[in-house]
């Protein structure tokens, strides 16, 4: 360890520069205009800006389509990132078995969706998704089906963007968990054959609680990824039909880059913010309480 | 019997993975009207490249292709280096507030990169950088993420090597230079594609920072795209084809480092 | 060491030079003193290019770089330019957000150029469509194209209804509606396809009853008041009474469901003539017609909302002359039809509508009375959001029956005198000057 104070700033100050300018004085100062009524008035003319002290705060709470919004995100965090988890878990455990063959083969193939453009499959989603033209209704025919508005209709537009994001995101946690399974001393489960155990027995006494902390990082991970649900309303349905995907961050961008309001835009911010925090916090919870 | 049912599971799995980039590839090649036929077709009755054609002759898609690797490349470069000085600070030195300032970048990584747009944009406008590279560059110079991983990574480096480079009269920056980088190269070639994936496929920021159709990124272009030619899916996916296909490349050349990033990042602080 | 030293140091510069020198080449745009700069949306954008080689051939030393932005994000992408100052020379604008574009101060006044043209005539326009481009008696844009909303309709399930022509007034309007929906019975078919997804004909119909919208130099909503509410009511009653259906989601395609009968009525604009063409073929081909819409008395047609887009010239642009050339050349009679052509947008002068070209088109006739009785919303920069975001709403949960109409538009005006807090301020900032 080298004890030379000037050096190591000076090897920190391009990064922390960066970070500070262009990162932290941009969230303390989104944290001011979110005090603000700062909108396209003020774009042109900064003195048409006042403070409205919690103003904005308080309409949120008022404003039906901010509801929606946090409804609809929640919605889609609640079923999206346990679903993906338990899809990357089994992913994962079926990679992880000795009898598998090319076993990297497969891997790269679950992969490859997490590494492609968002909104490049978003867009092929899109037709997929088609009512008339799409494969997912013409195979749902095939075995009777009636065919669905999957993107069309209020009640399925949510559960189709799930689907795909299920899909693309899978890979990630698979890796993650992959890595996790490998980590569990092999002795455990030679200990518990010896015993007698079950195959699902196993599952719940040693891969389960062994891999409890990958878990945890990869639902908190997954958690904030998917609180920011935005590509895919933006390009499959904007936020429709009859905003039953509108998501926070879509709400966001709305309000600030369609209405200009920037500083109810920067409360919305912030509110999201506070959801990741405490939806953080509660599952640090309840993985300690899990632990105890 | 139970192998087999499980590799015929991952292979129907597999499949199904793929199919979307499948029909992608399929449709991008097919005549105007042909993906919108029902039955839908899953492979071309006749090969073509007019979708291709049109994007970039009519479209112009190789500037923003351009733009897309100019970005991305820059952004790479530039972090690679800013994140890996400070990796290299908080793994081998010791100073003031050193852990406190670590905790504070950590903790800070919860905060959602759309808290900082609205100001972000502000600020960039008023030095002029809005449509301009600089409005994405400069935004990615330095990476919370990336400054941790290099940090763990440079931490499993003896200080013993660290030590003798100095008594052979190395300055600071040669050590950082000379010794840490070469040995950091696993690690900053996974930060690298890393962050040139993250660049190359964000779409959230360029649609906000570029406001000139010749400035914007593959991503932004094809949304753009898709606002005015919903009715021609081969044209679309022709370019969410070019889109992806530069990104499949690096991926598939550097999955190793890519894989192990991943690993690394999730291991427990 | 020494050589290490400089040949890394060598290194480096080379790369930031290189940087350096990259980044300042990519951020300076050309500058070239003939060149004007268009942005237009969507298809227009498109079809525009068509025209701009016999513009250059009547004006050398005048070129035109078309740029064409989707019109999904459109509005987004002109504020965000302006702020960046980056907006072009001249560009399409909705003509309802002409108002917005003026509050950024980012548009020219054009009364200068107006008053010495020749060919840019206030007379040439239909008056309710130049209206909207006027702002505190200044003219800030030209209309390019224009559009509005009336009844389009199925003449052979009116004709079972018992009305061999369109109905004229609101009360003709409902009977028809009440007699068609008799004729389906228990069907999943409806009289009048009213989504509340689409905020225009409830202001149409609002205004149609004499409100003025908002109230009090358009500082504070006026939605609740006697006459919005008859006209918001007397939709939404269409709703209630099952005479249109009220989710958006079974009609997927619009022009199928016209087809398919799933509705005898829709108000809408001149874009779907080219789509109901192309879906209502066959036995059906003379089966619809476009008319002007009900009025709530039967002395004149329903006004109806002034809709279009005009040409505005930015006010950084350094090129206002060559700028103004074009937008000339945009207005001739001829370019106008040559633009109908092309983009099927519907000619802003009159003169052009002379044409056979569209003298022969029967369902244009009904748009060219109705441009005779057009009215713009209200001219503040708040609107779109106002009709996008509050009126939608409103609409749907008064639809739905989740509150009363006057419930639903006593909130509106409380989301709306919200909004418009803003303009109360600066309106009182300005008198206090």
């Amino acid at each position: 360890m080298q004890n030379k104070t000037i050096s190591a700033y000076f090897f920190l100050a391009p990064a922390l520069m960066a970070i500070f300018v262009f990162f932290f004085i941009p969230v303390i100062a989104a944290f001011i205009i979110s005090f603000t009524d700062f909108d396209i008035y003020s774009l042109s003319n900064y003195g048409n800006a006042r403070f409205v002290g919690f103003d904005n705060y308080l309409r949120l709470f008022y404003d039906p389509l901010f509801w929606t919004a946090l409804q609809n995100t929640f919605y889609f965090v609640i079923v999206s990132a346990p679903l993906s988890i338990m899809v990357s878990l089994t992913a994962a455990i079926m990679l992880n078995s000795k009898l598998v063959k090319f076993k990297s083969l497969f891997r790269l193939n679950f992969f490859i969706p997490v590494i492609t453009t968002l909104i490049a499959v978003a867009i092929v989603w899109r037709f997929i998704y088609h009512p008339k033209f799409g494969f997912l209704n013409y195979t749902l025919e095939l075995v009777g089906i009636e065919s669905i508005d999957w993107l069309g209709d209020p009640n399925f537009s949510m559960p189709a963007i799930i689907i795909m994001s299920v899909w693309k995101n899978f890979g990630y946690n698979m890796i993650i968990f992959i890595a996790g399974l490998q980590n569990i001393p092999e002795y455990l489960y030679e200990a518990a054959e010896i015993e007698g155990a079950t195959g699902f027995q196993k599952f719940k006494f040693i891969t389960i609680p062994m891999l409890a902390p990958t878990t945890l990082f990869v639902g908190i991970i997954t958690m904030i990824g998917y609180f920011q649900l935005f590509a895919e309303p933006y390009i499959m349905t904007q936020g429709g039909p009859l905003n039953s995907t509108l998501s926070i961050v879509q709400y966001m961008y709305q309000e600030g880059f369609r209405w200009w309001n920037m500083g109810y835009s920067a409360a919305i911010a912030f509110v999201l913010f506070a959801v990741i925090m405490i939806g953080t916090i509660i599952q640090m919870k309840i993985q300690k309480n899990a632990n105890v | 019997m139970k192998k087999i049912t499980l590799h015929i599971f991952l292979i129907i799995a597999g499949l199904l993975t793929l199919a979307p980039f499948i029909w992608m590839v399929s449709a991008s090649l097919m005549n105007d009207g042909h993906a919108s036929v029902y039955p839908p077709r899953f492979f071309p009755d006749e090969v073509t490249f007019i979708q291709f054609e049109r994007l970039f002759s009519r479209l112009s898609v190789s500037r923003n292709l351009l733009n897309s690797v100019i970005v991305s490349f820059l952004v790479t470069f530039i972090s690679l280096i800013f994140n890996s000085m400070a990796g290299y600070a908080f793994a081998k030195y010791r100073f003031a507030g050193k852990d406190k300032l670590f905790s504070l970048l950590l903790s800070s990584m919860i905060i959602p990169a759309q808290v900082t747009m609205l100001p972000l944009f502000l600020m960039l406008k008023s030095f002029g950088f809005i449509n301009t590279y600089l409005a994405i560059i400069i935004p990615g110079m330095a990476n919370i993420f990336g400054i941790f991983l290099i940090k763990q990574y440079a931490m499993s480096i003896p200080d013993s090597i660290i030590e003798s480079a100095r008594m052979d009269g190395a300055s600071d920056f040669q050590i950082y230079w000379k010794i840490i980088l070469p040995l950091c190269t696993p690690i900053l070639v996974t930060l690298a594609i890393f962050t040139f994936m993250g660049t190359w496929n964000d779409f959230l920021w360029p649609l906000i920072a570029l406001t000139d159709s010749s400035m914007y990124t593959l991503p932004v272009a094809l949304a753009n795209l898709m606002g005015e030619h919903t009715k021609d899916p081969e044209l679309m996916m022709a370019g969410s084809v070019i889109t992806i296909i530069p990104i499949i490349i690096v991926f598939l050349a550097l999955q190793k480092y890519y894989i192990k990033g991943i690993m690394m990042g999730s291991v427990k602080e | 060491m020494t050589i290490f030293n400089k040949y890394c140091s060598q290194k480096l510069n080379l790369i930031f030079t290189f940087i350096l020198l990259f980044l300042v080449g990519c951020s300076q745009n050309e500058q070239n003193m003939s060149e004007i700069t268009f942005w237009g949306m969507g298809s227009e954008g498109e079809s525009i290019q068509k025209l701009i080689p016999e513009f250059e051939r009547l004006n050398p030393g005048i070129k035109v770089k078309v740029q064409m932005i989707p019109w999904t994000a459109a509005q987004e992408k002109l504020i965000s330019a302006y702020a960046s100052e980056n907006l072009p020379d001249i560009f399409q604008l909705g003509n309802t957000w002409v108002p917005q574009f003026v509050a950024l101060n980012s548009i020219e006044n054009l009364d200068e150029f107006t008053s010495k043209s020749k060919i840019v005539k206030k007379e040439s326009y239909f008056e309710g469509i130049w209206n909207t481009n006027e702002i505190s008696g200044k003219i800030y844009g030209i209309p390019w194209y224009v559009d509005t909303r009336l009844l389009f309709y199925r003449k052979d399930i009116l004709q079972k209804a018992g009305y061999n022509n369109p109905p004229k007034t609101w009360a003709e309007f409902y009977d028809v509606s009440k007699k068609i929906k008799q004729n389906i019975g228990n069907d999943d078919k409806y009289a009048v396809y009213l989504p509340v997804n689409e905020w225009a004909p409830f202001v149409i119909f609002g205004m149609q009853a004499g409100s003025k919208v908002l109230k009090d130099n358009d500082s504070y909503g006026n939605f609740s008041g006697a006459e919005f509410t008859k006209g918001f009511e007397f939709l939404i009653n269409f709703h209630k009474e099952n005479l249109a259906p009220i989710g958006i989601s079974q009609v997927n395609n619009v022009y199928q469901a016209f087809a398919e009968e799933y509705f005898a009525m829709y108000i809408s604009g001149p874009w779907n003539i080219k789509e109901f063409k192309r879906w209502m073929t066959g036995n059906l081909k003379d089966k619809w017609m476009t008319a002007p819409l009900p009025s709530p008395n039967s002395d004149s047609i329903g006004i109806s909302l002034a809709g279009g887009a005009s040409l505005v010239i930015s006010k950084n642009s350094k090129k206002k002359d060559a700028a103004w050339k074009f937008i000339e050349f945009l207005s001739l009679p001829s370019t106008q039809l040559k633009f109908y052509e092309l983009a099927n947008s519907l000619p802003a002068v009159k003169t052009a509508w002379e044409d056979p070209l569209l003298q022969n088109d029967p369902y244009l006739i009904a748009f060219y009375t109705q441009f005779h009785s057009v009215v713009p919303t209200p001219k503040i920069p708040e609107w779109e959001q106002i009709a996008f975001s509050k009126l939608q709403q409103y609409a749907e949960l008064a639809a739905r029956n989740s509150l009363t109409v006057n419930e639903a538009l006593k909130n509106m005006d409380k989301d709306v005198n919200i909004i418009l807090e803003k303009r109360r301020w600066l309106l009182e900032q300005n008198n206090a000057k």
